[in-house]
């Protein structure tokens, strides 16, 4: 086992250190901050970080998802947040806490023993390298039609999995719903903003036009194109990185792009919260339904391939592509409940915060 | 004709080396001036010219290593993507330290008063 560590360093050996090392500094300015705003802006540099790491480790659709997740919506979110609360943490006198410190590096020893026992990078004989992983890329193929594994365990193999993933997020969502409300009753809250859109149509014509006219116009070149590319991520995800997360938060960050630069208002006209709440439980809606077509049809749940009982496999891909599509419904929606539940707590996003 | 075209294809990742390194140094000298120049606005400058130039050239180098496939195309098209982005985010995070109430430091060295850590006039 010794002689195991000795692996020859290479090129990519020193960047995955690098990219840890990065990873520890931004852990410890976070920890050390004071300011909110930077932290928030440093846990987004965090993911982005790993993000990059990920990508050298060769698990690019990790990667994708850190990305849109850590770096792109969290960071978002976080903002959001943060205008319902202080810029500052509170301050916090220095003291010793002995028994932290213990338990800490109880754990520490405990994990860094636990390190020997990990089989080296790379070993072909580690659990996951040996027995299911390989027997997931030999079958994949043959099985599924689906060229990217990673999409095929995702929605086929792990199909149950991913559909309690699913139904988590609608439960997250919910949990923002109940805690912060629903920005109001739809019906009402549309007269008003309406009215109050008519009053000072002029005077917020001016303000804006005058500040943000380079943003505004960027962001209405990119938003249509953000969106196509979330559509090309999801319909590419069986034969690349991708899939129906991903899609989710690029198509939910398009449009937190637009409330971003055009107010919460007039996303809530483009988009409306009462669409968005029915979105979240389409999606799981649409995913549990194809098990329960699967069921009618006299298969198990979530058992694809009797939709197309002459080719499973493409039985397989028809029902990948559904599912995927139940994922992204929910995510997307997901995002936005929270995002518009996070920001309705204020009027407007005012200029002063820019 | 092919003969030209052959030179070209010869001289295809040299060029790609050059755009590569010099991409790589202008990454560089922009980090060096992220930390070096005085203040905020200066430091934005120096920013957005890593963005812009270092990053495309770096993928007009890698176009050139790729050749004529789908791959050089969404390079292409993440440079495109760059191109409008980047120039927008400084824009706004200017616009947003100006509107704020944020001072540029004008005139000499000597005639400022000195920072404090985080780069703000004390």
């Amino acid at each position: 086992m010794n002689g195991e560590f000795l692996t020859p360093i290479d090129a990519f050996t020193v960047i995955d250190l690098i990219f840890m090392s990065m990873l520890v500094v931004v852990g410890i300015a976070i920890v050390r901050l004071k300011d909110l705003f930077a932290v928030v802006m440093l846990s987004g540099v965090y993911s982005l970080v790993s993000a990059a790491w990920f990508v050298s480790l060769d698990a690019v659709d990790v990667a994708f998802t850190e990305a849109a997740v850590g770096a792109g919506i969290s960071t978002v979110l976080m903002l959001g947040a943060m205008l319902l609360t202080a810029r500052q943490a509170a301050p916090t006198k220095p003291a010793r806490h002995w028994v932290a410190l213990i338990v800490v590096c109880a754990t520490g020893a405990a994990l860094l023993y636990a390190t020997v026992d990990m089989p080296s990078f790379g070993d072909p004989l580690s659990a996951p390298n040996a027995y299911i992983g390989l027997e997931y890329l030999k079958r994949t193929g043959p099985e599924t039609g689906v060229p990217n594994v990673v999409s095929a365990v995702l929605a086929s193999y792990r199909g149950y999995d991913t559909f309690g993933e699913t139904t988590v997020i609608l439960t997250a969502g919910l949990g923002v719903v109940l805690i912060l409300g629903l920005g109001g009753p739809a019906i009402k809250r549309k007269k008003t903003s309406a009215a109050k859109a008519k009053a000072a149509k002029i005077d917020q014509s001016k303000i804006l036009g005058a500040h943000h006219v380079v943003l505004r116009v960027v962001s209405k070149m990119m938003i249509p194109v953000i969106i196509i590319y979330g559509a090309y991520v999801q319909f590419h995800g069986d034969f690349g990185p991708g899939g129906g997360f991903q899609a989710g938060l690029i198509i939910a960050s398009a449009i937190i792009l637009y409330a971003l630069i055009f107010g919460i208002d007039a996303a809530k006209e483009a988009v409306p919260p009462s669409l968005v709440r029915l979105g979240a439980a389409l999606g799981v809606l649409i995913y549990g339904g194809v098990g329960v077509i699967n069921l009618l049809l006299g298969g198990n749940f979530l058992e694809y391939n009797i939709l197309n009982p002459t080719h499973p496999s493409h039985g397989q891909e028809l029902g990948i592509m559904f599912v995927e599509i139940g994922v992204l419904v929910t995510v997307a929606s997901v995002m936005l409940i929270i995002f518009y539940g996070f920001t309705s707590r204020q009027p407007d996003i005012s200029d002063k915060d820019w | 004709m092919s003969e030209l075209l052959h030179m070209l294809d010869i001289l295809r990742p040299y060029v790609a080396g050059i755009a590569l390194l010099s991409g790589g140094v202008i990454v560089l000298i922009g980090a060096s001036g992220v930390l070096r120049l005085p203040d905020f606005y200066t430091r934005l400058h120096a920013a957005g010219v890593t963005d812009t130039l270092g990053t495309l050239l770096v993928l007009l180098g890698l176009i050139l290593l790729s050749g004529f496939t789908l791959l050089s195309g969404k390079l292409a098209l993440v440079g495109l993507f760059l191109l409008l982005t980047s120039p927008a985010a400084t824009h706004a995070v200017a616009n947003a330290a100006h509107k704020a109430g944020l001072k540029p430091r004008l005139g000499t060295v000597q005639s400022q008063p000195p920072l404090d850590a985080s780069g703000d006039p004390s």
